[in-house]
């Protein structure tokens, strides 16, 4: 399935959960925030959720700031 | 006499919360974590401010918020990036879905070159969050009328400039924040712009209840000494400011007595 992910094309199998895509990324579920097609979702909470041919997904995480 | 109001010298009370600490710490720009980490300890800060940004899912590095024990700083995400309202209110929505106690540091600079605050969509902003729960803090313009707007309309702080973002020039908006305080009935946080702790003590000295630092404590090679200097700027101003401050003349008036002279008079 293609998917979208933080603005990139982004291609895995049918049936990856939000907890595989990250861990396939290198990120802990617990330090990143998901907005999947704009809703926001818990990543944490959320590991075993699937995700969807054309999903819009936002991976974002606290950075340094003022 | 340290009391003053219902203010001690060193509890802050924000939205019913109780910090002893009047200097809140940005965690942008900083060298390195470890850096950024030094500068808050030494400062003696129990708020700092985050920004949230797409992860590079190409190089996703460290996370920054290892470095930050929650059980001692409050964590307060900023809404940095956002050009108005609604890009404000999603970037705070996010920072509550990701753990983050519902306060947020409201910031909408839709201008690139001076960072100025918008104070329409901010207010817009305001009343939005506030209607969900959150504990709003608003960068704003040094504009008395809008802090009053933004207080009626339930924010917890008002945090007028000092000087635009990063610019480290101090207060020059000094004039106004003195009748924003005088008016305020919320905390007066005086943010961005303080660049020197005599530029955090002037802010202090003239009844502000806080200041926001992060530039001058990244943008120096000793980020652990600036932090300690900084603090010790906050708690002198404030000291001052309790103890109350001699007027201002325009003649000389002796200190020493004006009689024993050793001559003929």
């Amino acid at each position: 399935m293609n998917m979208r992910v933080n603005g990139e094309d982004y291609q895995a199998e049918t049936g990856l959960t939000i907890g595989q895509l990250l861990h396939r990324l290198g990120l802990q579920a617990e330090r990143v925030v998901l907005e999947i097609n704009t809703n926001i979702i818990n990543a944490a909470d959320s590991t075993d959720t699937e995700l969807h041919d054309g999903d819009n997904l936002e991976i974002i995480q606290f950075v340094g700031g003022g | 006499m340290l009391i003053k109001g219902t203010e001690t010298m060193d509890s802050l009370v924000i939205a019913g919360r109780k910090f002893n600490s009047r200097l809140m710490v940005g965690t942008g720009k900083f060298s390195s974590n470890q850096a950024m980490q030094s500068a808050m300890e030494a400062s003696g800060c129990e708020i700092v401010t985050v920004a949230l940004r797409r992860v590079d899912i190409n190089n996703p590095g460290d996370s920054m918020l290892q470095y930050i024990d929650r059980e001692r700083y409050l964590l307060l995400p900023n809404t940095s990036g956002a050009r108005d309202a609604e890009e404000a209110v999603r970037l705070a929505r996010l920072a509550c879905a990701a753990g983050c106690e519902p306060w947020i540091k409201l910031e909408i600079t839709p201008d690139p070159y001076y960072l100025l605050p918008d104070p329409i969509e901010t207010l817009k902003a305001a009343i939005i969050l506030i209607k969900e729960g959150f504990n709003v803090l608003p960068y704003m313009p040094a504009d008395p009328v809008l802090a009053r707007h933004l207080e009626e309309a339930g924010c917890v702080t008002v945090m007028p400039l000092g000087a635009p973002i990063g610019t480290n020039r101090g207060m020059r908006t000094r004039d106004l924040i003195n009748i924003i305080i005088e008016q305020a009935n919320v905390p007066v946080v005086v943010d961005a712009g303080l660049g020197a702790p005599s530029h955090v003590a002037e802010a202090m000295e003239i009844g502000a209840d806080a200041v926001l630092v992060n530039t001058a404590l990244a943008d120096t090679p000793n980020p652990a000494l600036m932090g300690e200097a900084f603090k010790k700027g906050v708690e002198a101003g404030r000291m001052a400011y309790l103890a109350g401050l001699g007027p201002q003349r325009v003649k000389a008036q002796a200190s020493s007595p004006l009689t024993g002279f050793l001559r003929e008079e």
